[in-house]
């Protein structure tokens, strides 16, 4: 039997799994440009902080005070800051900083935030409502000043800065999670699942929550430009990373007493790589999304 | 001057060609089309999807989509030129010469704006009413389309309307500036059979009345020759045949529109006489179920119950005191059986609970009262979140409406169909599992090569099939198709019929077919169930059912199915 | 539905209101009285021996059970008493509200100026697909929500004072030559022209600028990117194109129908945007020295003074509590399909 107008038969052998990701993730790239340059600062960005302290030209903490206030030069391509030290270097090494606690924060809130939200939204009942209370009552303050006063109560330390940013990032996964769940709850092959024998829990973990994944991914990545931002922010006030320590944030603080005299590049370059690093998130989002979803593959 | 009005048509079109833009290069959606429409006539565009009826209205209109354009031929309104006049020409015309309405009446009607204003802004628009009198020339409109205490409904927001009001305001809007030209694309889809009988009558009086023209768009063969003077028949963006709906039902010329006709179900044929190619094996059966055998499936007394709503109800219940709004009962009370091997039809319009009772026997939803007996055992008091463990999970299996829903996307086809396998099949994974893949996808015509796909690389039809499969993998005793080809198109729907008979034949599985086409009903079941408002009306031989109805409401049923000439 | 109807609603939202400000109350005491760290031991000071200590926590109240130590608080509450602050002396209820003017005056105005920028420029970029405008507005999306608020305030003042001259330096709300209006509402710009003393507005308006700007641009992101995003949908919707086909015009297609279905989600992003809105406040107050009660609460979190951190947590998240309450209950006035049985 034949159906009008269908292409029915092919040649060509199954692939192997991996070498079809491969081949995937090069369709994606090769298909966006944009998302090429945001994966290529990206990476870009991991190399600064897997392997920027082994190879920055100054150390980062070493001061010296007939350097002080430099401009930018070819000695010190962004020039120095008060205490004489390359700004260059510095700006290159916060990167690890920066990386480590956005990305622990973000990891932290995502398993937490969408394992809470999917099953409040498969499950619904008791469950749905404590934690949504626990959700709301979170999202009832402004996030910042959220994180503003737990790492104050808790500790001026950046793990607690890690804490606080995974806390208050805990309900957008949540919150997704729950939505989209609920929203497959009732398709039919979350039923035809069911019928095939699959426990509750393991439909929605094998056969819903991979399908709610794409646009967490989404998520994932905004969030960790925002992590950046917020992590930034309160060392910027002053909360969580400490001098001489380098990181973006601090550097911009440390940097806005000198602005009004004119001297920009203290805060310049670290705030541009700040804008660069969320930029790339941001951008990064839908080509990830891209990636995990099989609806885009031809 | 009478002479001339009479021999100009209302509507041509010649050499019509639009093209799309798109990201695989220009896509011609129909191309060399003419179509001739006189003053006072219906035609009506008959295609499948993909055929380019829909696109061939909205040139008319000039409200294609923005990555769409006419590339050639020419369309004259009334000797007007409508390719090349301007955009505020065009909407002079719109609403007022030539009107159009659209599927899903509730989703074409503004959600936050009430029905009255939505008439007023048409009518205010081209002049037919003054501000003072808006209001009531639009209370004006809403009793030509026979909506009941008109001054009431004109502050109703869709929302608090159903889906055949909402079509009546649709109509009301599209007929409120009394225009020439009334083109409805699809208008009765997705409505019950009594509804739309309700609508096309409605739409046939009222523009018969005015001595207007229509053009209804649709996949319905049968519909379009019960309602229509003629008929234009589309595939692939061609027009293949226009003739009167007379001859196009009783002799098709063109070998497309009879492969349709045949495909069309219609009373007086056998299943296989919907495929193309007849084959002349008939029917294929399963052996009788013996005389004394206990039945598969008996169904007793079964009710589905949900509470009452609102914090109202929450609130006199804390207090002791029953609340005021009753709970509403989806299945009240019905009692059925079913034998190994029969094939029974559950018919009903929206709302009467027959996919209730379907969830229900699949024990996928909680029962309220009543028990379901299968071999003699009550599967009706196993909780449904436990069921999915019981040793008689693999024996009821169902048939999905939308084949695409039921498919996970991010499974290939093969995943789809072997997860009941590894689930209750025992089958671990490997080359047993393709194998027995591959055995299944040959059962129910699949190309063994499409199993490695997903869901949205698969035609309609192939996705039906990968449903099949997998509902048949287990060998279960009873399969529950839930409108399993509603949504595929007519020749599709043929060979999916013909294949579920001879599935049902080979593997001696129990039917139990849930739809509201009543033709589709006759086609494949021995005895049929009609249920209305949660209660079962009437049960029997289909044959009698069909003949000899002894309900009012059957009759009703039936006389609402649309009677092509013949 | 009838006015009595969405009286009820809106009561029922506003009671809804209650749990998040229990919730509140509740998390506010925890954050300084559970979490680890002794305010005894830092109120008495390094030098301090532990009798001190011990003597400080009594008079604090320190020392007794937790529940207790939650009433005390909560009756405090009731009398508006916030505590003290260490740093200034003053009760810290007295100086949120002597600094919370300030802060108002500069959200408002923002969000203002970016809402009034934003929805035309998602409306016309959503009317217009892939004209510069449409480019125009993702660029500003995905800049804006990448920018840092502290940068860009720095760029600015860096831009506009150092550079160009055009904007006064920042330094406070007024320049040293003006001083502030009589308090009628506190926001010096009103103030100002209620007295009729130009000269004050103008200097108000000129301090303002540059802060305003700032967290104007970072609030202009998501309201632009909701406002296209809905627009589009809503322009791609069924009813609109049965509106196109009924012949109605551009005009009222677009607003009557269009728009006014596209406001909606507008309308709950709001609450978001004020979430982000009310934190960027803090931080674009330290930039500019402005004296509201952002910088008043990163001083006190550098001497580790509890009771205005836990007063200035507490005042934003009420503040917050009811901007969504507006928003709701706006949200609740304006669509018709709210009812009171959903």
């Amino acid at each position: 039997m034949s159906e009008t107008g269908t292409i029915e038969h092919i040649a060509a052998p199954r692939p192997h799994p991996a070498r079809q990701f491969v081949h995937h993730l090069a369709y994606v790239l090769r298909g966006n440009p944009v998302t090429l340059l945001a994966f290529g600062l990206f990476v870009l960005i991991v190399l600064c902080a897997v392997f920027g302290p082994s190879l920055v030209p100054y150390n980062p903490l070493a001061s010296e005070a007939g350097q002080a206030l430099k401009p930018p030069s070819l000695a010190h391509w962004f020039g120095t800051d008060n205490v004489g030290r390359d700004v260059f270097s510095r700006v290159i090494v916060a990167a690890r900083l920066d990386m480590l606690i956005s990305i622990s924060a973000v990891a932290l809130s995502f398993v937490a935030g969408s394992a809470l939200g999917a099953l409040a939204g498969y499950y619904g009942g008791w469950f749905d409502r404590i934690s949504g209370r626990l959700i709301d009552t979170i999202m009832a303050f402004p996030l910042f000043v959220l994180a503003m006063g737990i790492v104050a109560a808790a500790g001026n330390t950046v793990q607690n800065v890690v804490y606080a940013t995974a806390i208050i990032n805990l309900p957008f996964y949540a919150r997704v999670a729950r939505a989209e769940v609920n929203v497959r709850r009732e398709a039919g092959f979350v039923q035809a699942a069911r019928l095939s024998g699959n426990s509750s829990l393991r439909t929605l973990a094998v056969h819903v929550f991979p399908n709610a994944l794409p646009p967490m991914m989404i998520q994932i990545s905004l969030n960790l430009g925002w992590a950046v931002l917020n992590a930034a922010g309160l060392s910027f006030i002053g909360l969580g990373v400490r001098p001489p320590a380098a990181e973006w944030g601090i550097m911009v603080a440390e940097g806005a007493n000198f602005i009004v005299a004119g001297e920009w590049w203290l805060a310049l370059f670290p705030g541009a790589a700040l804008m660069i690093a969320v930029f790339t998130f941001n951008l990064l989002g839908d080509g990830l999304r891209d990636i995990v979803d099989p609806q885009r593959r031809t | 001057m009478d002479a001339v009005e009479v021999h100009t048509p209302l509507l041509e079109v010649h050499e019509l060609t639009v093209e799309f833009a798109t990201r695989n290069g220009t896509v011609r959606a129909v191309e060399h089309v003419d179509l001739t429409l006189p003053k006072g006539s219906t035609l009506g565009i008959v295609g499948e999807s993909g055929s380019g009826k829909s696109v061939t209205s909205y040139a008319v209109l000039r409200i294609l989509d923005r990555a769409g354009h006419i590339a050639r031929g020419s369309i004259r309104f009334s000797g007007v030129d409508l390719v090349h006049a301007s955009e505020p020409d065009m909407q002079d015309i719109r609403g007022r010469e030539i009107s159009m309405i659209f599927q899903n009446p509730r989703a074409a009607l503004n959600p936050i704006r009430s029905v009255g204003k939505q008439i007023e802004d048409v009518l205010l628009r081209h002049s037919q009413t003054t501000k003072a009198h808006a209001r009531d020339a639009a209370i004006e409109a809403l009793r030509l389309v026979r909506i009941a205490r008109p001054q009431e409904r004109y502050d109703a927001y869709p929302f608090q309307l159903s889906g055949g009001m909402c079509q009546r305001i649709v109509i009301a809007i599209a007929l409120a500036c009394q225009p020439q030209l009334l083109i409805a694309d699809e208008p009765t889809t997705g409505l019950d059979v009594t509804t739309q009988k309700a609508v096309m009558d409605l739409i046939a009086d009222l523009t018969r009345e005015r001595h207007m023209s229509t053009i209804l768009i649709t996949h319905d063969l049968g519909l379009a020759a019960t309602y229509c003077d003629h008929i234009m028949v589309m595939e692939k963006g061609r027009v293949v045949e226009t003739a009167s709906a007379r001859q196009v039902f009783a002799a098709p010329s063109h070998p497309y529109t009879q492969r349709l006709m045949r495909a069309t179900p219609r009373p007086g044929i056998s299943v296989r006489d919907l495929l193309p190619d007849p084959i002349s094996a008939p029917v294929p059966r399963p052996e009788p179920a013996m005389l004394g055998v206990p039945p598969l499936l008996e169904v007793a007394n079964l009710v589905k119950e949900y509470p009452s709503a609102g914090s109202g109800a929450w609130f006199s219940r804390l207090r002791g005191t029953t609340p005021e709004t009753k709970p509403f009962r989806a299945v009240d009370g019905i009692s059925f059986s079913l034998r190994a091997g029969e094939s029974v039809g559950l018919v009903g319009e929206s709302g009467c609970g027959k996919s209730t009772t379907s969830s229900m026997v699949m024990r996928l939803l909680d029962v309220s009262g009543g028990s379901i007996k299968l071999n003699g055992r009550d599967i009706g008091i196993v909780p449904a979140a436990q069921f999915a463990a019981d040793p008689d999970r693999a024996k009821l299996q169902m048939v999905f409406q939308d084949a695409t829903d039921s498919l996970n996307p991010r499974f290939t086809a093969f995943r789809s169909i072997v997860d009941p396998l590894y689930r209750l099949g025992n089958v671990g994974r490997g080359a047993t599992a393709r194998a027995k893949a591959a055995e299944l996808a040959d059962m129910v015509g699949l190309p063994r090569p499409l199993l490695d796909r997903f869901p949205h690389q698969l035609s309609g039809g192939q996705k039906a099939r990968v449903g099949i499969a997998r509902a048949i993998a287990l060998r279960p005793q009873l399969l529950i198709l839930d409108e399993p080809t509603a949504a595929l198109d007519v020749s599709v729907q043929a060979i999916v019929l013909n294949l579920l008979m001879e599935l049902r034949a080979s593997l001696g599985m129990a039917y139990l077919f849930v739809s509201h086409d009543l033709h589709v009903v006759r086609l494949l079941c021995d005895r049929v169930i009609v249920m209305r408002a949660g209660a079962i009306i009437e049960q029997g031989p289909t044959e009698r059912v069909m003949h000899q109805p002894e309900h009012a409401y059957t009759r009703e049923l039936l006389d609402a199915l649309p009677h092509p000439p013949s | 539905m009838g006015a009595q109807g969405k009286l009820v609603l809106i009561l029922r939202r506003l009671s809804q209101a209650v749990p998040a400000l229990i919730g509140i109350i509740i998390v506010t005491f925890l954050l300084t009285h559970a979490l680890p760290g002794d305010p005894a031991a830092y109120f008495a000071g390094p030098a301090a021996t532990p009798d001190t200590i011990a003597e400080i926590r009594h008079n604090l109240g320190l020392d007794r059970s937790l529940p207790v130590q939650f009433m005390v608080y909560v009756e405090n509450l009731a009398r508006g008493d916030f505590g003290q602050s260490i740093s200034t002396g003053q009760s810290v209820g007295h100086e949120l509200v002597t600094r919370l003017p300030a802060s108002l005056e500069l959200t408002l105005l923002a969000l203002f100026i970016s809402t009034a920028i934003a929805v035309p420029l998602g409306i016309l970029a959503a009317t217009r697909p892939d004209s510069w405008i449409d480019h125009l507005c993702r660029f500003i999306v995905t800049a804006g929500v990448s920018l840092p608020t502290f940068f860009t305030g720095l760029a600015l003042v860096y831009v506009f004072y150092y550079l160009l001259g055009w904007a006064p330096a920042p330094l406070g709300r007024l320049d040293v030559l003006y001083s502030p209006p009589a308090t009628i509402t506190g926001f010096y710009t009103i103030d100002a022209l209620l007295a009729g003393d130009l000269d004050t507005f103008w200097s108000a308006l000129a301090q303002l600028a540059l802060p305003a700007a700032t967290l104007a641009l970072f609030t202009l992101a998501p309201i632009a990117r909701m406002t296209r995003g809905s627009m589009l949908q809503v322009l791609g919707g069924e009813f609109v194109r049965t509106a196109r086909a009924a012949g109605l015009r551009g005009r009222t297609v677009l607003f009557t129908y269009a728009f006014r279905n596209a406001v909606l989600p507008v309308i709950t992003t709001l609450g978001m945007v004020f979430s982000f809105a009310l934190g960027a406040n803090v931080l674009v107050e330290k930039v500019f020295s402005w004296p509201g009660i952002g910088s008043f609460a990163i001083s006190a979190l550098v001497v580790s003074d509890y009771a205005a951190v836990q007063g200035f947590v507490l005042l934003m998240a009420v503040l917050f509590v009811l901007l969504n309450l507006a928003i709701d209950v706006l949200y609740l006035l304006i669509d018709p399909r709210v009812a009171l049985n959903s």
